[in-house]
């Protein structure tokens, strides 16, 4: 007997089929690892176990009784809990009042909180949380956050519980804790599932593991009898090829150069310094790589480099040029691509054509416009030439609402755009985020290829392996602070880690 | 018209329908035995005669005006809920001038009018697009206040030097400082007397047609629009948004005042009034605005359909209803149409759905014949 049967599920969303055929089986007291690519179907099958889609064909079993979930209040009174990737909290509400929130009890309409503190305090002690109840939510950490987030469910006495990649925002330390309370939890009989893509983690506290691959089951196996190969494999669907294939890097001259840029946080965050004394160089034809763990200073980084944020102080040169005080559009024209890390909120006008976002840096050149007129005809050629070259496919060519695009489509245009305006750095901040294994292969290749032809290219990556693969050089960013800068050749897995969650670092001097 | 065009048109359609029948529904609550004639006036007024479709044209002025700014902040992003305020200074600015510079001769004069009306508005678009570009102001709050200070600081302009003593209102124009009629006289006409209706309605329309082309085929309404639908990807491409909020509200604003002077230069002989009362020109712009989608050529429509609504209902009174209960039909009808987006997204969906089992039945079709072609 299972405690959760998914059987047979399928759940299709316009173009994809998102879930196809999948059944899983959660056994009580087990940890299940859902292990798969972005993309693959883990979250979708967790949103129909939690009641956020509804399932076009097969059925949810609990304890063998088929259960009918609509909602998540349907999922809460079955006992399942989620903890969401991006945490659902209510910033200006005490821990304790967003634990109870939705559950709270009252008395002729008067909130009782006496027992309800008393049982958050009971649950956070017999789980070691230090965690103070009465701080509000914005003046906590994200580790604490997401400890709200398992108080919630342990206070609603859920017994399943999902964990949709809990470790993507967790420094080390907070990763080992809450490995170590989801196997507290297991010991006390709780049934926990939990989705990640990072192998490590299943190694580590899985019992079992079910691998989803592009909507499709691939198997479950038992972790302790599975290497890490065998999963990987299992999860990307070929061998793994663990390096690109690369000529060695001509290095040319310095194209960036930064220097001591500082950039000071706001009070009403959390105050700490974003950027402290950073400086290093990217020369042509090199791949710079800027490693770390998601919130460590890269956005900021990359805001200050393009200009999106003004700095405090320090200087950037382009090419011997300062643009530290330069407005975004000089930056620009100085030759800086930007492929940003969010392409919904800085890179495309979703509710602009495909050829319009095609010429989104380029619009006012005499190339497009004459006497403020856009030259429609030619915007269109434009576009096509673009489509055609980059393989960018949407529903009607260059008419195409953007928003109606898939992902790796619409970040095909960005790149498009960018790498076609001949840039002398590019800056691609998580280029792969959210694409599926044949786009990332395609952009890693016209990186290199950027690279190949004398470009300097900087990359921001949260991913190791594709820091390790891509890159000529890595920099490793803690705390808005380089730590590190390593040749990938030199160094390994473990290192960088250890880096990555300031375990280790060195003296880092501009290059 | 394309399948999104056919689709706009159709839910704009439907919302006044359903509109008109709950306007129905209170009339008949209100007098059931008149209230199938009055209902009937409504629909069948504004074309009963070549005067009233004139009289449509002359009510529908001021509000496509106002409609087209209110829209043109909207696709840009912003909410101009101050379109009343800039309304009543421009035209106050329009009627100062026709009464005040007869030295000017006729044409030069009301050409005067309109662009000191439009620049009047301008300016009072202005205020809350600063504020909203430089102190992070919102823009409703700001056009509120501003909708308030231009109503009274218009009183008091007039009184201390528009004011016609005799008649409490604002000094008349002479009427060579209205707008000529162009002749549309001897069209729009029954067998006694002639539409007021003039040349502000071919203006309008230029104007209307004007907005379009910076919109569709401008550097400048790219980058407006681009600011409109995603702020951050338009700081992203180097745009600068502080300016274009600033522009885009004193285009706005610019419409929103011309409305006021061909409202008032209208040959109707009105005058402006010391009341304490927001002009009703600017809100109804909103609805117009909604109503048409946001569109430049859909407002052309819109503001005529509410403008035949208004005429058609004020003569309800003829039927005994009490002017409160006109105002609650009309006003019902128009509150229907900020429904418009809401009913386009159910019948897209509707559609989508329609169309999903047609191909799964033909699907089905193909599977029980057994052969596919």
């Amino acid at each position: 007997m299972y405690i959760i049967e998914m059987r047979n599920i399928t759940k299709e969303f316009p173009g994809i089929i998102a879930n196809d055929n999948i059944t899983l089986q959660l056994k009580k007291g087990e940890i299940h690892a859902l292990l798969g690519e972005n993309g693959a179907g883990k979250s979708t099958l967790m949103s129909v176990l939690f009641g956020l889609y509804k399932q076009e064909k097969g059925s949810i079993y609990k304890n063998d009784e088929e259960v009918n979930i609509t909602g998540p209040g349907d999922a809460n009174s079955l006992g399942i809990g989620m903890v969401h990737q991006h945490f659902k909290l209510v910033h200006n509400f005490t821990v304790l009042e967003n634990i109870v929130l939705g559950v709270e009890t009252t008395q002729k309409g008067v909130l009782q909180m006496k027992d309800a503190r008393e049982k958050v305090l009971a649950l956070s002690k017999r789980y070691g949380f230090d965690i103070n109840i009465d701080k509000e939510i914005r003046h906590i950490s994200v580790g604490m956050q997401q400890r709200v987030e398992i108080l919630k469910m342990l206070y609603r006495d859920n017994e399943i519980l999902i964990f949709d990649e809990p470790t993507a925002v967790l420094t080390p330390q907070e990763i080992e804790a809450l490995m170590k309370t989801m196997k507290d939890m297991a010991a006390e009989g709780k049934s926990i599932l939990f989705i990640t893509h990072k192998l490590d983690e299943i190694k580590q506290v899985a019992d079992r593991c079910s691998v989803l691959r592009k909507g499709k089951m691939i198997g479950t196996v038992d972790v302790a009898s599975t290497s890490k190969e065998e999963l990987s494999e299992m999860m990307v669907g070929r061998k793994v090829a663990l390096s690109l294939d690369k000529e060695e890097a001509k290095i040319g001259e310095t194209i960036l150069e930064v220097k001591n840029l500082n950039q000071k946080g706001k009070a009403d965050e959390s105050g700490k310094d974003k950027l402290k004394n950073i400086s290093f160089n990217v020369k042509a034809g090199e791949i710079l790589c800027i490693a770390g763990i998601e919130g460590n200073g890269q956005t900021d980084l990359v805001y200050a480099l393009t200009g999106l944020e003004e700095i405090d102080s320090g200087e950037i040169f382009m090419e011997g040029k300062d643009i530290s005080k330069a407005k975004i559009r000089e930056r620009t024209e100085s030759g800086i691509a930007h492929i940003p890390e969010d392409r919904h909120k800085h890179g495309l006008v979703l509710d602009y054509s495909l050829a319009y976002n095609t010429i989104l840096q380029t619009y006012y050149t005499d190339t497009f416009q004459k006497g403020g007129f856009l030259k429609k005809q030619t915007i269109l050629e434009y576009a096509k030439k673009l489509i055609n070259r980059f393989d960018i496919r949407s529903g009607q060519g260059e008419e195409t609402m953007t928003r109606s695009m898939s992902g790796g489509n619409q970040q095909k245009i960005i790149l498009a755009r960018e790498i076609d305006r001949d840039p002398k750095l590019l800056i691609a901040v998580q280029p792969t985020r959210g694409l599926d294994v044949g786009a990332i292969e395609y952009i890693h290749k016209q990186l290199l290829a950027q690279r190949d032809s004398g470009k300097a290219v900087l990359l921001i990556s949260l991913e190791l392996e594709e820091v390790m693969n891509v890159s000529d050089r890595i920099l490793v960013m803690y705390e808005g602070e380089i730590v590190a800068d390593v040749d990938p050749k030199q160094v390994t897995f473990q290192e960088l880690g250890l880096y990555m969650s300031g375990a280790k670092r060195d003296e880092v001097k501009a290059v | 018209m394309n399948r999104s065009g056919v689709l706009n048109f159709l839910s704009s359609i439907l919302v006044v329908i359903v509109g008109l029948l709950i306007g129905f529904i209170i009339l008949l609550i209100s007098d059931s035995g008149q209230a199938l004639p009055a209902f009937a006036t409504i629909l069948t007024f504004g074309a009963s005669s070549m005067r009233n479709a004139g009289d449509v044209l002359l009510f529908a002025t001021p509000i496509i005006l106002t409609g087209l700014s209110v829209a043109f902040a909207f696709r840009t992003g912003l909410f101009n809920i101050g379109a009343s305020g800039q309304f009543t200074f421009g035209g106050f600015v329009a009627i100062f001038i026709g009464v005040e510079f007869l030295f000017l001769p006729p044409p030069i004069r009301i050409l005067a009018s309109i662009i000191a009306a439009a620049l009047a508005g301008a300016l009072w678009g202005a205020i809350p697009g600063l504020l909203k570009a430089y102190r992070n102001v919102h823009e409703v709050i700001s056009c509120i206040m501003t909708n308030y200070i231009g109503m009274f600081f218009v009183n008091f302009l007039i009184i201390n030097h528009l004011f016609d003593q005799g008649r409490g209102t604002s000094t008349r124009m002479p009427s060579d400082s209205n707008l000529p009629t162009m002749g549309l006289e001897h069209i729009f006409r029954d067998n006694i007397r002639a539409s007021h209706v003039n040349s502000g309605i071919i203006i309008t329309i230029l104007i209307v047609i004007l907005v379009y082309i910076i919109l569709e085929k401008t550097t400048f309404g790219y980058e407006l629009k681009a600011c409109g639908f995603n702020k951050e990807a338009a700081k992203y491409a180097g745009i600068n948004e502080n300016r274009n909020i600033i522009f885009s509200m004193m285009i706005s604003g610019a419409l929103a005042g011309t409305a006021g002077a061909l409202n008032f230069m209208n040959g109707t002989g009105l005058s402006m009034s010391i009341v304490d009362a927001l002009a009703m020109e600017g809100f109804t712009g909103i609805s117009v605005a909604f109503l048409g989608l946001n569109h430049p050529i859909g407002i052309i429509f819109s503001g005529i359909l509410v403008s035949y609504l208004y005429l058609g209902g004020a003569r309800m009174q003829l039927f005994g209803f009490s002017i409160e209960i006109v105002e609650i039909v009309i006003s019902i009808i128009i509150y229907f149409c900020a429904f418009v987006f809401l009913v386009k997204s159910f019948l897209g969906n509707a559609i989508k759905n329609f169309g999903k089992k047609d191909e799964k039945s033909k699907k089905q079709d193909v599977s029980k014949g057994g052969t596919a072609v």
